[in-house]
């Protein structure tokens, strides 16, 4: 007995050894790391897009943020598609970027992507090229969407823009009468104990764009792009905000939570808490400091192996018109990327359109620091920027 | 006198721990009822209308069907390999034994999004399309352990000489299995089988990563509760979730704490 | 006997595991974010720096209070469980001990949150009878709370298979012979109960240990742990090399905990 199990053990250490090898260069390969440097191309940049949206398959896989497949609108779409939404929600960019490896795995026809991820899902060759012209809604976005860096390259689209939205300062009306001008209420020890920002290492371009203002002699001119000298101040006021903060949050309900219990009184959010807690009548408000806000641009891009590619046609086209971004921009409290999306805003919940700022002229936008992943390149060839693994890092240090 | 208050003791402290144990159910069940989707203690409004949202959402049908299906796969899975696994480690003697123990532990301590992660980027290489079936193997990773441990732990306490008298009257290796092992195993495999369902149904990490465009039930929960406007649902849906296995637990209880199921072939039995 | 769960195991996990594990000695390269080949220790010695000492201490130092906690908390409840209750009250209990574990981990961990914070239920009861508010929400604290909750059955249910195994006789043996009721606990049942406590211990332990979503939802600004660390390098950061090198530290300590039980005695011939 004790023999036998031995030898069969050691034969099949064996087999398994040999296999080793080969796998190593498997995951070696993966899309482990953001892959994105200047001078790579696009792995799936010469796969031609589809010229016609054929019959629907039936069926059509999602990896999206929660909230972006709402019933609202996902059921109108299939009774009109036949295509029925299996949709999984993600956690994070990086959960996003995992699940789309090796092309959405032949399971994922879309993803919902913020900015930070798209260009790791692009050059990592996990999306590929989308015909726009097949996605006619498209013509009436916001001029800045309908070619964006983020999900456009060299002039290929990988995916067609969605909505987006600004990181706002959220604050108790009790605490503050009146709506705080800087973001320096977040690094206050005033509020020591009642703050919380997200736990998210692309927090650190939030603390880099309060000091593009607070420390001019700093020199950063794009939160995204740090020097190391830029990056260790950055790092060192956050460092000096961690006794600050009841809580980093992560999950949006988690600082809804924080809000409503009074455990905190100011903090980083979307709009989409503030709209949440208003709802549930806590007295709070947000605001854009003076030194402007970072934010997210979402887009639906299109994984290389989609099993599903005309509902996933179809999905693109439906997402796009003006009343689903209308739906879509209310239910979440972002900005929709279709220009004729705000008039139906305004139809459905009187006010919204400005609420949601779908009236802003492009100024507005440009305003905004849009989610990119830090890239050791800073864009503009000078390799001497901080890539985003050490962001990572950092945050770890941060706040662990 | 001593002796009451040690039992009176025992008594207030089983009462403690029950209190302990369903202090948060009863606030799942509770807030099931709350009309408002950010919770407040206590509630202000109250309202039956969720239970009728969670019943005809089709979303919440579809992943409870999966995590049942998948946690009886892996159940059954890990108590073939679990059994044989302590059944191995318990009769040989060789070296490296206990790292057997510990190469069994291993998806439990590790953190599971190394496992998800792991097996994930596995299936990829391999070209395994994600499944249900790929689910049910993540999740027997995990369940093994929880067999193997209760199983060997019993067998610890069970003397080899019963299976040796067992042969010398000429029981066939089978009767022996039949008649005696399992008899001895039987409590300690449906307890294991218990604890091994509910860490495969409620397991989210390595599923996010095994699982593919379908949801199970935790992870439609962790999508669910991520913005908050469905926290009362996931509260119906939990408390209908704990109602609905209120019989199976008391059968499987039955089952273990009996006496007659496995008769106790451990006669007085000297502690070794 | 072996062979079958272990080929699985060889074939399905550690292969994937071990491919993973063999990154750790690799390295991403600053510019690109791509893994670099070449063998390198840095990333070791890079977790021996810095926070992480301080989060792999946390991490474990809670594995080990959620363990310490619930095995005494479990224990005289398995005892009465096996022991003095009736068999229909036996039946009862071990229903109950078995129900929460269908409440969702993660409806079981916002409940705890409801309960925790400040305006949440202890505080609300707590100043009912006049006392101050504990403010548990958001802490370390809770975490313990939260974690010692959700693993509590995993370690009542081998503690109690071990403890209604022990033959009555033995006790009654041990009673005839003068033993006083704690001699009798201390010398004949704990030792027979020894090899339940370290298997329920191995679950609470090995649990806490690896586990990242109760810190990410209870937790408060001091919360990270070795989960939470691996999670960020590998899934934000895209630092698969260290994050390897991260989940080597679980895996180590596992060793140290399985060789300690062992030496105490716990697993008898394991």
């Amino acid at each position: 007995m004790k023999h036998r199990v031995v030898n069969s053990i050691g034969k099949r250490v064996a087999v398994a050894l040999s296999a080793l090898s080969v796998v190593v260069l498997g995951i070696a390969t993966m899309p482990a790391g953001a892959g994105a440097s200047s001078g790579l191309t696009a792995p799936t940049a010469g796969m031609k897009p589809a010229t016609s949206v054929g019959k629907g398959e039936g069926s059509l896989n999602l990896i999206a943020w929660e909230g972006y497949a709402q019933p609202q609108w996902v059921t109108p779409f299939t009774k009109a598609t036949g295509c029925v939404v299996h949709a999984k929600y993600a956690g994070s960019s990086g959960e996003m970027v995992s699940l789309m490896a090796n092309g959405g795995g032949g399971q994922y026809d879309l993803v919902s992507a913020s900015g930070d991820a798209d260009l790791r899902l692009i050059y990592g060759g996990s999306v590929k090229p989308v015909n726009m012209k097949l996605v006619p809604a498209s013509n009436q976005f916001r001029p800045f969407l309908k070619a964006p860096s983020f999900n456009t390259i060299s002039g290929v689209h990988y995916g067609v823009s969605l909505q987006f939205g600004p990181n706002v300062l959220l604050y108790s009306t009790k605490t503050f009468p009146k709506a705080p001008t800087s973001w320096s209420v977040l690094y206050s020890k005033k509020y020591k104990g009642k703050i919380t920002v997200p736990n998210n290492p692309i927090q650190i371009a939030d603390a880099a764009l309060y000091l593009m203002k607070a420390q001019p002699s700093l020199g950063i001119t794009d939160p995204y792009e740090l020097t190391q000298t830029q990056f260790k101040a950055t790092v060192a006021l956050l460092k000096a905000q961690k006794p600050l903060i009841a809580k980093y949050w992560n999950l949006a309900s988690d600082e809804i939570n924080l809000f409503q219990s009074k455990t905190v009184v100011a903090g980083a959010a979307w709009p989409y808490q503030t709209n949440t807690l208003q709802a549930n009548k806590v007295a709070v408000a947000d605001t854009i400091p003076s030194e402007g806000a970072t934010g997210w641009a979402d887009s639906w891009l299109l994984a290389t192996k989609a099993p599903h590619p005309n509902c996933a046609y179809k999905w693109m086209q439906w997402v796009s018109t003006p009343t689903v971004q209308a739906e879509q921009a209310i239910s979440f409290g972002e900005t929709p990327a279709n220009s004729r999306a705000c008039a139906i805003m305004n139809k459905m919940s009187a006010g919204s359109c400005a609420g949601y700022h779908a009236d802003q002229p492009d100024s507005y936008f440009k305003s905004i620091k849009f989610w990119k992943t830090p890239l050791s390149t800073c864009d503009n060839g000078k390799n001497n920027c901080v890539p985003y693994s050490e962001w990572t890092n950092a945050w770890t240090q941060i706040t662990g | 006198m001593r002796r009451r208050f040690a039992r009176a003791g025992l008594w207030l402290w089983v009462w403690g721990v029950l209190f302990f144990l369903f202090a948060p159910i009863a606030t799942i069940v509770l807030f099931g009822f709350d009309k408002s989707n950010v919770e407040t203690w206590p509630i202000q409004h109250w309202t039956f209308s969720w239970y009728s949202v969670a019943w005809h959402d089709p979303q919440v049908r579809s992943a409870f069907a999966l995590s049942l299906k998948a946690a009886v796969a892996a159940t059954i899975v890990a108590l073939v390999l679990g059994s044989m696994a302590a059944f191995g480690v318990h009769r040989a003697r060789f070296f490296g034994r206990d790292s057997i123990s510990l190469l069994l532990i291993l998806p439990l301590a590790l953190p599971g999004i190394i496992t998800g992660v792991a097996l994930n980027s596995a299936f990829q290489w391999a070209g395994i399309t994600l499944s249900i079936w790929t689910i049910i193997v993540g999740h027997t990773t995990f369940c093994i352990v929880v067999i193997y441990n209760n199983v060997i732990a019993r067998l610890r306490r069970t003397s080899n000489t019963l299976l040796e008298a067992s042969a010398d009257l000429g029981a066939t290796g089978a009767q022996t299995l039949r008649f005696v092992t399992l008899p001895t195993i039987a409590t300690a495999l449906v307890s294991g089988a218990l604890l091994a369902f509910a860490l495969s149904f409620d397991e989210v990490i390595v599923t996010t990563f095994t699982a593919g465009a379908q949801n199970t039930l935790p992870i439609w929960i962790f999508g669910a509760i991520r913005l908050g406007q469905q926290l009362p649902e996931v509260n119906v849906v939990v408390t209908m979730v704990v109602i609905l296995m209120f019989v199976p637990i008391l059968v499987a209880a039955r089952l273990t704490g009996s006496e007659n199921f496995a008769p106790r072939v451990a006669a007085p039995q000297p502690p070794k | 006997m072996l062979s079958p769960p272990l080929l699985w195991f060889l074939v399905i996990y550690l292969s994937s595991l071990v491919l993973m594990l063999i990154t750790s000695l690799w390295s991403i390269n600053g510019f690109t974010s791509q893994i670099d080949h070449h063998l390198t220790g840095q990333n070791f010695s890079q977790i021996v720096s810095g926070a992480y000492p301080s989060i792999i201490g946390r991490t474990v130092l809670l594995a080990v209070l959620v363990t310490l906690t619930d095995a005494v908390v479990a224990f005289p409840f398995a005892y009465v469980m096996a022991r003095v209750a009736t068999q229909s009250t036996q039946r009862i209990l071990l229903g109950a001990v078995l129900l929460p574990l269908w409440a969702s981990y993660l409806a079981k961990v916002y409940a705890w949150i409801s309960i925790l914070e400040k305006g949440g239920a202890l505080n609300w009861t707590f100043s009912r009878l006049g006392l101050p508010d504990p403010n548990l929400g958001f802490t370390n604290g809770a975490m313990w709370i939260a974690f010692s909750y959700i693993w509590l059955p995993y370690m009542i249910v081998p503690i109690y298979g071990a403890l209604e195994r022990i033959p009555s006789s033995l006790l009654d043996a041990s009673a005839d012979l003068g033993a006083s009721a704690w001699n009798t606990f201390r010398r004949v049942i704990l030792p027979l109960a020894l090899p339940g406590l370290a298997a329920g211990s191995i679950f609470t332990f090995s649990l806490t240990l690896g586990d990242y979503v109760t810190p990410l939802l209870i937790g408060g600004s001091n919360s990270t742990l070795i989960g939470n660390a691996i999670y960020e390098n590998l899934l934000t950061g895209g630092n698969l090399p260290l994050a390897a090198a991260l989940s080597a530290v679980p895996i180590g300590v596992m060793v140290i905990y399985l060789g300690l039980a062992k030496r105490l005695g716990a697993f008898e011939a394991l």
